[in-house]
């Protein structure tokens, strides 16, 4: 069996499953953000007309984090944070991050560096990116706020088919200025934005064995980027270390391994060492051209930040690369750290005043530009270049503006020129 | 007989069929109102109700790939818009059937706008071209909640059976 297989197998309670069977997994953890609030309408409704009272089904496994639009851009979302507040209160829910300097953040970094995540759990979350959460060795992926108020209730997530799997194997080294996010989005161009529709992407290869979790969340962040259902790294000895030493795990870790004959539906070979530099360009995540195509472009905004890109090591080489230098006139440069964890991680560190006194504005961590609800957002014509994990047509808040995917080096580099920079030619 | 009132192309995400910016808004009510906010032909004969319930939007592969946002589901089944694409994309198709929103994956599907289809179990004609296209039926493993009458009243009737 694939690793997805096998977590399928023991959470539905089977000896064995297979691509195409159709289980009912148990959930070991579930995630929502501000979209909560919509799956509290669905989950009382699932009650209206029952003598049952409203309860989850263990609270200790839900997860709630504000993120999306914090603080709340208007008092339509802040009374659903409220809502969600005074139900999350009332339904004893374990792992509420609200707003705060201190535990808050992007859900997607909350969860792993909080230990809420393990090896060979069914992670399920109302948010697209919850892939990510493969990086720890877990089959988690995205569903609607419906499905999710039916995770509630019962505690599975019903009628789910288990997934083929594509295992993706991959060598070489890097080179400088170049690593997770330039194989993504490498990998995503070659197999287009439907090639893993419906199927699991599982990472092997001594690339992957070397890479740090961060760089695995990278990966898996973005399978969805090529329609996957999931992505999966085999946990191993990086895991279990990011577990006990960042997230301050204590108890068993039960990494779920693949079995040598387990049937992959294809196989995908890339050899990264002399990977450049990779852009996704407007207006889809597979339109990715190596650096050299589109260097020279003019870009008005630079974020970066997000699930994707907004951990310590993507601000340690965004630092290492915008110390004393000045982010150019006419370009304005947009940090936000993943959580709050991280963003005193990098105050502690001086990477802050690095950045701000290149003339980059740092702001608190959440979602921000990335979606382009409450800040951040493009004006008509201009162009930002983004480590986010999605380009489509009006993702930065405006239709009539484009925005360009990177690397963190290769957004600081451009920062310093205002076009599209190779940082390994500057 | 159900017309073609809007064809969009390959890869149409959540962030086009309802965009970002209006996330703050969830209730199905009120969603309609943007859907397919930046397409202001369309969305202004939407707004107007000038597209008769179970019109035909057209999308090609991969229909609302992106984001899991409900409201990209909600927002086409208020006006009761029947979905004809050549695929959709997972969460989508998932988010569909469970608010039973009618979507018919129909791989080889080829019509302008305004053409008449006529759809059946599992072919459907285009009575304009006068070519007939095999429709592919949902997965088995989503008919119990489709014949349930959605995701919400399946769980009900699973929560009862539980307590019982
Ligand atoms: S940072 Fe962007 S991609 Fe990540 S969860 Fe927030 S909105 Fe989604």
């Amino acid at each position: 069996m694939t690793i997805v297989e096998k977590i399928l197998a023991r959470a539905s309670g089977l000896p064995s499953v297979k691509a195409g069977d159709v289980v009912e997994p148990k959930v070991d953890l579930a995630m929502s953000h501000e979209n909560a609030a919509l799956v509290i309408n669905q989950f009382l409704e699932i009650y209206q007309g029952t003598p049952l009272p409203p309860k989850i089904w263990d609270p200790s496994r839900v997860a709630v984090i504000f993120d999306h639009r914090v603080p709340a851009e208007s008092s339509k979302t802040a009374s659903n944070q409220k809502k969600v507040r005074d139900f999350v209160g009332v339904q004893g829910v374990g792992k509420f991050h609200d707003i705060r300097g201190d535990v808050g953040g992007i859900c997607h970094q909350i969860l792993p560096e909080n230990g809420y995540v393990r090896p060979g759990y069914v992670v399920v979350g109302t948010d697209s990116h919850t892939t990510s959460h493969g990086a720890l060795g877990a089959f988690a992926f995205g569903i609607g706020a419906t499905e999710m108020a039916t995770v509630w209730a019962l505690g599975s997530v019903l009628n789910v088919e288990v997934p083929t799997t594509i295992k993706v194997v991959v060598k070489g080294r890097f080179k400088k200025f170049v690593g997770p996010k330039d194989l993504i989005l490498h990998l995503i161009g070659k197999i287009s934005a439907q090639g893993a529709n419906f199927k699991v992407l599982e990472f092997h290869g001594e690339t992957i064995s070397k890479m740090s979790t961060s760089g695995r969340l990278v990966l898996c962040n973005m399978s969805v980027e090529a329609g996957a259902t999931a992505g999966i790294v085999p946990a191993d000895e990086e895991t279990a270390r990011y577990l006990r030493e960042e997230a301050g795990v204590t108890g068993p870790i039960e990494p779920v391994l693949p079995d040598a004959d387990a049937a992959y539906e294809s196989v995908i070979e890339i050899n990264v060492s002399k990977l450049q530099p990779q852009i996704a360009c407007p207006h889809t995540v597979d339109n990715v051209k190596p650096i050299d195509q589109v260097a020279g472009k003019r870009v008005n905004q630079i974020v970066i930040g997000s699930c994707t890109n907004g951990r310590l090591d993507d601000l340690a080489i965004a630092a290492k690369i915008l110390k004393g230098q000045k982010v150019a006139q006419g370009t304005r440069m947009l940090i936000f750290p993943a959580s709050a964890k991280i963003f005193r991680q990098a105050l502690g560190k001086g990477y802050v005043g690095v950045f701000m006194q290149a003339g980059a504005v740092v702001m608190n961590s959440g979602c921000g530009p990335c979606l382009g609800i409450h800040e951040g957002a493009l004006g008509d014509g201009e162009a930002a270049l983004s480590t986010t994990n999605r380009n489509f047509k009006g993702r930065m808040g405006n239709p009539n503006s484009e925005v360009y995917l990177c690397s963190p080096a290769v957004a600081a580099a451009s920062a310093i020129t205002g076009v599209i920079t190779n940082p390994r030619k500057k | 007989m159900p017309t073609v009132v809007f064809k969009v192309g390959d890869d149409v995400s959540t962030d086009v069929i309802y965009p970002g910016r209006y996330m703050a808004t969830v209730l199905p009510t009120e969603t309609p109102q943007f859907a397919f906010a930046d397409e202001a032909a369309f969305n202004a004969k939407l707004k107007a109700k000038q597209i008769p319930p179970g019109s035909i939007l057209l999308g090609g592969k991969n229909f609302g790939c992106g984001s899991s946002r409900e409201q990209a589901v909600s927002c086409l089944k208020g006006p009761e818009l029947i979905i004809v694409a050549r695929d959709f994309a997972r969460i989508f198709l998932q988010n569909g059937i469970n608010l039973g929103l009618r979507m018919i994956v129909c791989p080889d599907i080829e019509a302008a706008e305004g053409d008449e289809l006529e759809l059946s179990v599992d072919a459907l004609v285009n009575k304009t071209s006068g070519r007939q296209f095999k429709i592919e039926p949902m997965p088995r493993s989503r008919q119990v909640i489709i014949d349930a009458g959605g995701l919400i009243a399946y769980t009900r009737t699973r929560l009862q059976q539980a307590v019982v």
